[in-house]
């Protein structure tokens, strides 16, 4: 894959960074993964080889139950892979890594612990009160929760636990932020707020970002790259990458623009849906 | 956003105060309906000895059970009986407690500890209680320690058992998320595991004082000079049934009231963890 940084990328790491986050790469070599063994042995993932450039955004895209997320949890080192491996900036990932941080397409905050109480969990260990409040409460405010800081999970609408859920990673102050369709289980115009957000975030943060999605607008609006992953027609078990698209233009993307409806109904057709 | 955020502040503003006078007001009706019963049961009791339906030994009045019970602090001796039978417990309860919370924190979160421990532990929750008596009398001799270990062992299994299963329950999703923010081991019981299962140690907390009550008259009963349980057997032998009586009732008030107080740090804890 060609190392290409968008333009909105590229003013974002001239932005001074409150952190000195550096993003990472993000490689996979020959990644395959079965469950199960014997005769109840099955194939998610084959050969799956690419490279992701720091401060890229990546977006996963693939039919349910094609192994997106199994791809994303190897990053994260919540899953090991049967073959082939993941490194981050050249070493290889194994156990939980600390430099990634993951958001779930659920929120998974902990109900008996406030919005900050839950965002201050990403904090790596080490860090002071002081510091750990200070970092909690710019990141609550970058996602647009301050008024909320003190709220249980259950008292906020789930765009906004889903808000605090990605303030909760980037407390991390990840080199590789995991997207696991955070934004899958919002209903439309949530959604849209929410990729806005992330892009915001990603000016005021630039780190690299693996987005998995099903959601063809969504990768073609965030995205530097798509990667799309399915089953490629050999008859081999199991997914693996059959197409990469480049993604032109820089960010935000006009949702109506004609080159991204064209890109649009071919990503569709290679999902194997009619993209009229 | 800004539509959306304010509704939910304002629900939450607005139900909490409502909420909180309507559990107050019907706490107070709860207690007066429970107290019915009781009531009536007196008032039954009273009247059978009235009629002389019960010989007064078989059957004392209720009013004979009062007055024993203030000829025994006239002589200083009800209190005793109390203090150390309500101080057996208590101690054996929190020893049991702390060690079932470890215990099944430990088997409920590990394979190795539960494969390893598991069938040991099972197989001593099944000798009954009273068969441990005669060694821990031979043991530890007949003195507080004998007493205190009885109600440990009766107070460890019922926390032990829960607490060990609730962990195996966690939400596996809220575990995976902590452990991708890099918590183990101790922080993620603190953190995740441990405020997950809070009502269900709650629960085990008040079947073990339930069954510290249980084993605390059983260690008094075979062995002791003092205590409610030592009230009870002397009682028998003196052929003093207001006595007996007075103790039961005095077992009925002290096992309700521990397991009320109980039940209030439940409620808040249950309310802080959820």
């Amino acid at each position: 894959m060609p190392a290409l940084l968008s333009p909105s990328v590229a003013t974002a790491s001239a932005l001074p960074d409150p952190q000195g986050t550096a993003a990472m790469a993000v490689s996979f070599q020959n990644l395959g993964r079965s469950f199960g063994t014997g005769h109840g042995a099955h194939t998610v993932l084959r050969e799956v080889s690419f490279d992701v450039q720091a401060g890229e955004i990546v977006a996963l895209l693939g039919p349910s139950g094609c192994g997106k997320s199994t791809l994303l949890r190897a990053v994260a080192g919540l899953d090991t892979p049967s073959t082939g491996a993941v490194t981050i900036n050249g070493t290889a990932v194994s156990g939980i890594d600390s430099r990634c941080a993951v958001a779930f397409q659920e929120p998974r905050l902990l109900p008996w612990k406030s919005i900050a109480g839950n965002v201050a969990i990403g904090v790596p260990a080490g860090a002071n009160a002081a510091r750990t409040r200070e970092v909690v409460e710019r990141l609550v405010g970058l996602v647009g929760l301050s008024e909320f800081a003190g709220h249980r999970p259950r008292e906020v609408s789930g765009g906004m636990a889903q808000r605090a859920s990605l303030a909760r990673a980037l407390a991390r102050n990840p080199g590789v932020l995991l997207l696991d369709e955070p934004f899958g289980a919002l209903d439309a115009l949530t959604r849209i707020t929410m990729q806005d957000l992330l892009l915001d975030v990603h000016q005021a943060e630039p780190t690299t970002v693996l987005l998995v999605t099903h959601d063809v607008d969504e990768a073609l609006q965030l995205a530097d790259h798509i990667i799309l992953l399915g089953p490629d027609g050999t008859g081999a078990p199991g997914a693996t990458i059959v197409r990469t698209v480049e993604v032109p233009g820089p960010r935000p993307r006009d949702r109506a623009s004609t080159a991204l409806a064209g890109l649009r109904s071919s990503l569709l057709a290679s999902l194997g849906v009619n993209g009229h | 956003m800004a539509v959306h955020s304010g509704a939910a502040a304002s629900t939450a503003t607005n139900a909490s105060p409502k909420a909180g006078s309507a559990i107050f007001a019907r706490s107070w009706t709860r207690l007066g309906l429970g107290l019915i019963l009781p009531v009536l049961i007196l008032l039954a009791w009273q009247l059978s000895t009235a009629a002389w339906v019960f010989s007064p030994v078989q059957l004392p009045s209720p009013r004979a059970v009062l007055d024993a019970g203030t000829e025994l602090i006239g002589r200083n001796e009800l209190f005793n009986h109390v203090a150390i039978s309500t101080q057996r417990v208590l101690i054996g309860f929190l020893i049991g407690a702390v060690l079932g919370l470890s215990l099944g924190a430990l088997v409920g979160l590990s394979k190795a500890a539960d494969v390893l421990l598991g069938p040991t532990i099972g197989a001593l929750r099944a000798v009954p209680s009273l068969a441990w008596v005669p060694l821990l009398i031979l043991w530890m001799k007949i003195g507080e320690d004998s007493k205190v270990t009885l109600i440990v062992i009766g107070a460890f299994f019922p926390v032990f058992t829960t607490v060990s299963l609730a962990l195996r329950h966690v939400d596996k999703n809220l575990v995976e998320a902590a452990r991708a923010f890099g918590l183990k081991g101790l922080k993620l019981l603190t953190t995740v595991q441990l405020p997950a299962v809070v009502p269900a140690i709650f629960s085990g907390l008040r079947l073990a004082l339930a069954q510290a009550w249980l084993f605390l008259v059983a260690a008094e009963l075979i062995a002791s000079s003092m205590g409610l349980g030592f009230l009870l057997t002397d009682s028998q032998n003196n052929g003093r049934t207001d006595r007996l009586l007075l103790a039961i009732v005095l077992l009925a008030i002290l096992g309700k009231a521990t397991d009320a107080l109980l039940g209030l740090a439940e409620k808040w804890a249950v309310r802080r963890w959820s």
